[in-house]
């Protein structure tokens, strides 16, 4: 909704490029290009302007687009600024842009939201595209598009059809039990032959460890192990094999630093941990904890030892389930063979090289086997929602209850958490199956 | 207001069902009120089956009965086969139903309007309506009286242009025997009310006397009436059997041999019946021959020998009906009194109306009845008491009221039929009710009563009678929650319940389907005081509960977008961002409320936002100018 503020953006990459596009929409769109230019250029066309601050400092010599609203992408006034490549140029109109009232840096997806509450498109369009946008990999746009395509519509509404289908039979016997061409026993059987056929395929959809969410947002591996393992020296040399297209730097805190990259075109996020059992204070306490946190979320732990300082496997608490490679680092400053407990460690020297392509080639094989690239249908925390209602709907009309009206209930609603993810049912829409199906009226 | 003889508060049109409870209706609110109707003789005249109530409708009869409402008390006085349908079933979807006799179902009607306060019964025919600075100001009788009034209420019926079909002859006929109305149809065509054709059927009717009943099958009224109305305490009327017989083979190939002559098949007629009350033509050709559809014999009367054959509706010629009758078992030298025939009549698509009834064209003008579409007694009885009650406020300056989908069948049929229109003539049915497991007939008057007590529509003895029988439901309600054991003191007097350590109430221990009242009354004997009626009522309760709790949720939900409400002359053009299509669909529905928007066909997420945000603007800058 138009809400009175102006959002702007930068479209384009972080880092060196030889444009460099600041998007902006909101009313003051306008006001905001005659403030940076003097005037306003023709609509839809690009125009070379000096843009200047209000103090009058020139700022750059850039192309300016005006796009007054609503046949726009996000229904509003829009504004486009092609500034020269460079993060000190950026930089400063950014700042001069931040100085307008109203006018506020725009969230991730701000620009895709205005589109959707200003009807520019509905709401799976906007959620396919949103997934396009921030397709940093060929798998992830395959999923985007397959979306939008509506692969998982499509067997949401074969579910929803033989739904309602099932509904009308009860409903028949409900509303027409006193026209004699309903058999309601015949109609129980069939029912609950169909309802267990329904909830175990819906099951089996949710039963695909989240692949599709997987795939839409990153698989990802975290470095572990004691301080001086020597985990953020093998994130730098991983992230610059060729095999890793690494995407963006966004940015480290305190404790955490990713890497996103794209290993077989799979998106995997490569996450260096603060060290752990070094908790001297709080606030080190607080990195580890976050540490933790972030360990038992991981798709593959990479628990790292250096010789002499063997891993502690108390110390990094993974979930069941999720992988762990054992990897002994350092094999280049200490020559010795590993003890013991490190047999079945896999060397490597971020100096040499030494198995990090045998590492890189182990990650993507996990990648690919929890992606799952092709099969994933549900991609959206949303529809897993909508569809585990749906299956807990159908579980409970299975426990069975003696009122055929209750019975009734769980499938209305079991069709309405389907509705949730794709459409709604009408009334109608049911009434309209039930009296093709049956003979009905004395 | 200066009050002429010609001049009224609310005048209806029409003494059918929705006219009796319009007119009633907004008397008892203590509008004067005229009903204007052809001859005051046919006022509650049953024109089709001689039956009221059955599955959704029967909720239906019962909201009108919680409202004060007429029909439930008639329907008690005159029913001869009371059944209460779905007995086998859960409550919610339990449907009364009766057996009237036609001749004490009017009396009782006609006795009941005559004892209202208020109201004036007028024969005549209303030709035209007067307008006044576009507002209805009055009607026009044939004879060129001129009537005033602040509302007037339409419910005319199949009258507007009917015509009725029998075979291969047309009669221009609002019902067998009386005239159409065609003055009344033209002045709403001029007004640009979009009109629409439907359809609807009856059977022959046959001469009791000549049916073979000892070779039949018949079907009793239940030992134990369970009247309509709160206010009955007990059926007096004697209770009847009907026949049940069965169509064959014989008959089919008849039928069939003779479609051809049946206006539905020849292309004489082309509008739209009803889908769940088809001919006997539509049966044979859609569901073929099956082992013969199912014929109800109901005797129109105690002291009428007229049968209605139910599910043998026709427009085949006379001479077919006969030979059809004559091959049907049982019915082999049955008369026929009066042929079958079919009608097809002008209906105002209902889009027209706002969820009070009111013409969004036309400010005044009410409609109620098959004139918006529907089929049925109840269906009409219940648009007439919406209609009624509107009519009065808005003669009276008061605020309209609407009934919303949450509370009431009465709210999910108006709501159904503003916001989606009609293409087949409408009829109730549980399912078409969202929070079906809130609204049963066990609690209408627990839903409505208070409301039309609100609205100055119920009556002094219903309000005395509610509270008594409300307060006594309370008191045990009261006690059923209070009253708790754990599960060891369960077990001491023989209740085996899971040892959880967890106390439980009398409440909750009634939603086991195992445990009765009975078994709670012997473990608690202070229980043994509440009367049946409630017993069963909380025993109800309990049994939905989880599902209840659940419905409160989706009901609050509801009422959030329910309670955004859209201007009618909302200029949908100017909001930009909505498509065409979009636009379109609005403009032909002008939703009341944000969520009426939402339940129109084809209407996206993205429209809805964008309308929630102009009222949100709107409400806005109504705040802002201190309204």
């Amino acid at each position: 909704m138009t809400n009175g503020t102006t959002i702007y953006a930068p479209a384009t990459g972080f880092g060196r490029a030889a444009v460099s596009v600041i998007r902006i929409s909101g009313p003051a769109s306008g006001p905001i290009l005659r403030s940076l230019t003097g005037t306003l250029p023709a609509p839809r066309r690009l125009s070379l302007r000096t843009l200047k601050t209000s103090d009058g400092d020139v700022l750059d010599e850039a192309l300016i687009a005006w796009m007054p609203g609503p046949g726009t992408f996000t229904g509003e006034d829009m504004a486009e600024l092609h500034l020269h490549g460079g993060l000190a140029v950026r930089a400063a109109v950014l700042r001069a842009l931040a100085t307008i009232p109203d006018c506020r840096h725009a969230e991730p997806g701000a620009f895709t939201r205005r589109a959707f509450l200003n009807g520019r498109m509905d709401l799976t369009e906007a959620e396919g595209i949103a997934d396009l946008i921030d397709a940093e990999t060929e798998a992830q746009r395959r999923q985007a598009l397959r979306q939008l395509d509506g692969a998982l519509g499509r067997q949401v509404a074969d579910w929803r059809a033989r739904l309602i289908d099932l509904l009308a039979g009860v409903e028949a016997a409900l509303d027409f039990s006193d026209e004699g061409d309903v058999d309601e026993t015949a109609l129980d059987a069939a029912l609950m032959q169909e309802a267990t056929a329904l909830r175990d395929e819906i099951a089996r959809a949710l039963a695909d460890d989240r692949r599709g969410e997987r795939l839409r947002d990153g698989f990802t591996v975290v470095l572990a192990g004691p301080p001086n393992a020597g985990k953020s020296t093998l994130l730098n040399a991983l992230s610059r094999r060729d095999a890793a297209i690494v995407s963006e730097t966004p940015g480290t805190t305190r404790d955490v630093i990713e890497i996103r990259c794209d290993l077989g075109g799979l998106p995997v996020i490569l996450v260096d941990t603060a060290g752990l059992r070094e908790a001297t204070d709080a606030i080190e306490a607080e990195g580890i904890r976050r540490t933790q946190a972030r360990v038992a979320q991981a798709d593959l732990v990479l628990l790292l030892a250096a010789p002499g300082e063997p891993g502690d496997d108390r110390a990094v608490e993974t979930s069941p389930g999720i992988p762990v490679i054992r990897i002994l680092t350092k094999q280049d400053v200490v020559s010795a063979s590993p003890g013991p407990g490190d047999r079945h460690a896999l060397p490597i020297s971020a100096h040499t090289g030494l198995g990090l392509d045998s590492l890189l080639n182990l990650i993507e094989a996990q990648a690919t086997a929890a992606c799952g690239v092709g099969d994933a249908l549900v991609t959206r925390v949303r529809h897993r929602e909508g569809l585990t209602r749906c299956r807990e709907h159908l579980d409970r009309l299975l426990r069975g209850s003696a009122l055929p009206e209750l019975a009734a209930e769980d499938l209305r609603l079991a069709v309405r958490a389907l509705g949730e993810v794709a459409g709604h049912v009408g009334v109608e829409e049911m009434l309209d199956r039930l009296f093709s199906g049956f003979c009905i009226g004395k | 207001m200066l009050h002429t003889p010609d001049s009224y508060d609310v005048i209806v049109v029409g003494g059918g069902h929705a006219g009796v409870e319009a007119a009633a209706a907004a008397a008892r609110i203590g509008a004067r009120t005229a009903l204007v109707t052809h001859q005051a003789a046919t006022i509650g005249a049953m024109s089709c089956n001689p039956a009221i109530g059955g599955l959704g409708k029967g909720h239906l009869v019962r909201e009108v009965d919680a409202l004060d409402g007429l029909m439930g008390r008639a329907a008690d006085a005159a029913g001869i086969q009371f059944r209460l349908l779905n007995r086998r079933k859960g409550p919610a979807v339990r449907g009364p139903r009766t057996q009237a006799d036609r001749k004490l179902y009017a009396r009782a009607m006609q006795a009941a309007l005559a004892e209202t306060a208020n109201l004036r019964v007028i024969e005549g025919e209303v030709a035209d309506l007067v307008v006044t600075n576009g507002r209805v100001a009055g009607a026009i009788l044939a004879d060129g009286t001129t009537l005033h009034a602040a509302a007037i209420v339409l419910t005319t019926g199949t009258f507007l242009r009917g015509l009725i079909h029998i075979g291969e002859t047309q009669i221009p006929a609002g019902r067998v025997g009386e005239g159409p109305s065609v003055g009344l149809a033209r002045t709403l065509d001029q007004h640009g009310f979009a009109l629409g054709r439907l359809k609807t059927g009856t059977p022959a009717r046959l001469d009791g006397r000549t049916i073979a009943w000892s070779g039949l099958e018949m079907q009793s009224a239940d030992d134990e009436p369970v009247p309509f109305s709160t206010l009955t305490e007990r059926i007096t009327t004697p209770q009847i059997q009907c026949g049940i017989t069965r169509t064959t083979q014989a008959v089919h190939d008849l039928i069939r041999a003779n479609l051809h002559r049946s206006p539905m098949y020849s292309g004489g007629i082309a509008s739209r019946g009803p889908r769940y009350c088809p001919s006997i033509e539509d049966k044979v050709v859609r569901f073929g021959d099956r082992e013969g559809h199912q014929i109800f014999l109901e005797p129109e009367g105690l002291d009428d020998p007229t049968v209605y054959p139910n599910g043998i509706s026709t427009a085949l010629p006379e001479c077919v009906q006969r030979a059809v009758i004559a091959l049907i078992p049982g019915l082999e030298r049955a008369t026929i009194l009066r042929p079958g025939y079919a009608i097809e009549y002008d209906y105002v698509d209902p889009r027209e109306l706002d969820a009070t009834l009111q013409a969004k064209r036309l400010p005044g003008l009410f409609l109620a009845g098959q004139i918006n579409g529907t089929t049925g007694y109840e269906e009409a009885a219940g648009q007439g008491l919406v209609a009624g009650i509107n009519a009065a406020r808005l003669a009276g300056g008061s605020a309209l009221s609407a009934f919303d989908r949450a509370e009431s069948y009465l709210g999910v049929m108006i709501d159904d039929l503003v916001t989606h229109g009609v293409s087949e003539p409408y009829r109730m049915f549980t399912s078409r009710s969202e929070y079906r497991l809130s609204l049963r007939v066990d609690n209408a008057d627990e839903r409505l009563t208070p409301r039309g007590a609100a609205l100055g529509c119920v009556g002094r003895h219903r309000a005395a009678h509610f509270a008594a029988s409300q307060e006594a439901l309370d008191a045990a309600r009261f006690k059923v929650e209070a009253l708790s054991l754990t599960p060891s003191q369960a077990r001491a007097v023989g209740l085996d319940l899971n040892q959880d350590g967890i106390r439980r109430s009398a409440f909750q221990l009634l939603s086991y389907p195992d445990i009765t009242w009975e078994r709670l009354a012997a473990i608690w004997p202070e229980l043994k005081a509440v009367s049946p009626r409630v017993a069963e009522r909380l025993c109800t309760d309990a049994t939905y509960a989880v599902y209840l709790d659940r419905q409160r949720a989706d009901i609050a939900a509801f009422r959030r977008d329910e309670g955004v409400s859209l201007p009618i002359r909302l200029d949908y053009a100017a909001i930009p961002g909505l498509s065409n299509e979009m636009r379109a669909k609005l403009e032909t529905v002008r939703p009341g409320t944000l969520g009426q928007a939402a339940r129109i066909e084809g209407v996206t997420p993205a429209a809805l936002t964008l309308l929630a945000a102009h009222a949100r603007r709107a409400d806005r800058r109504d705040a802002a100018h201190g309204h």
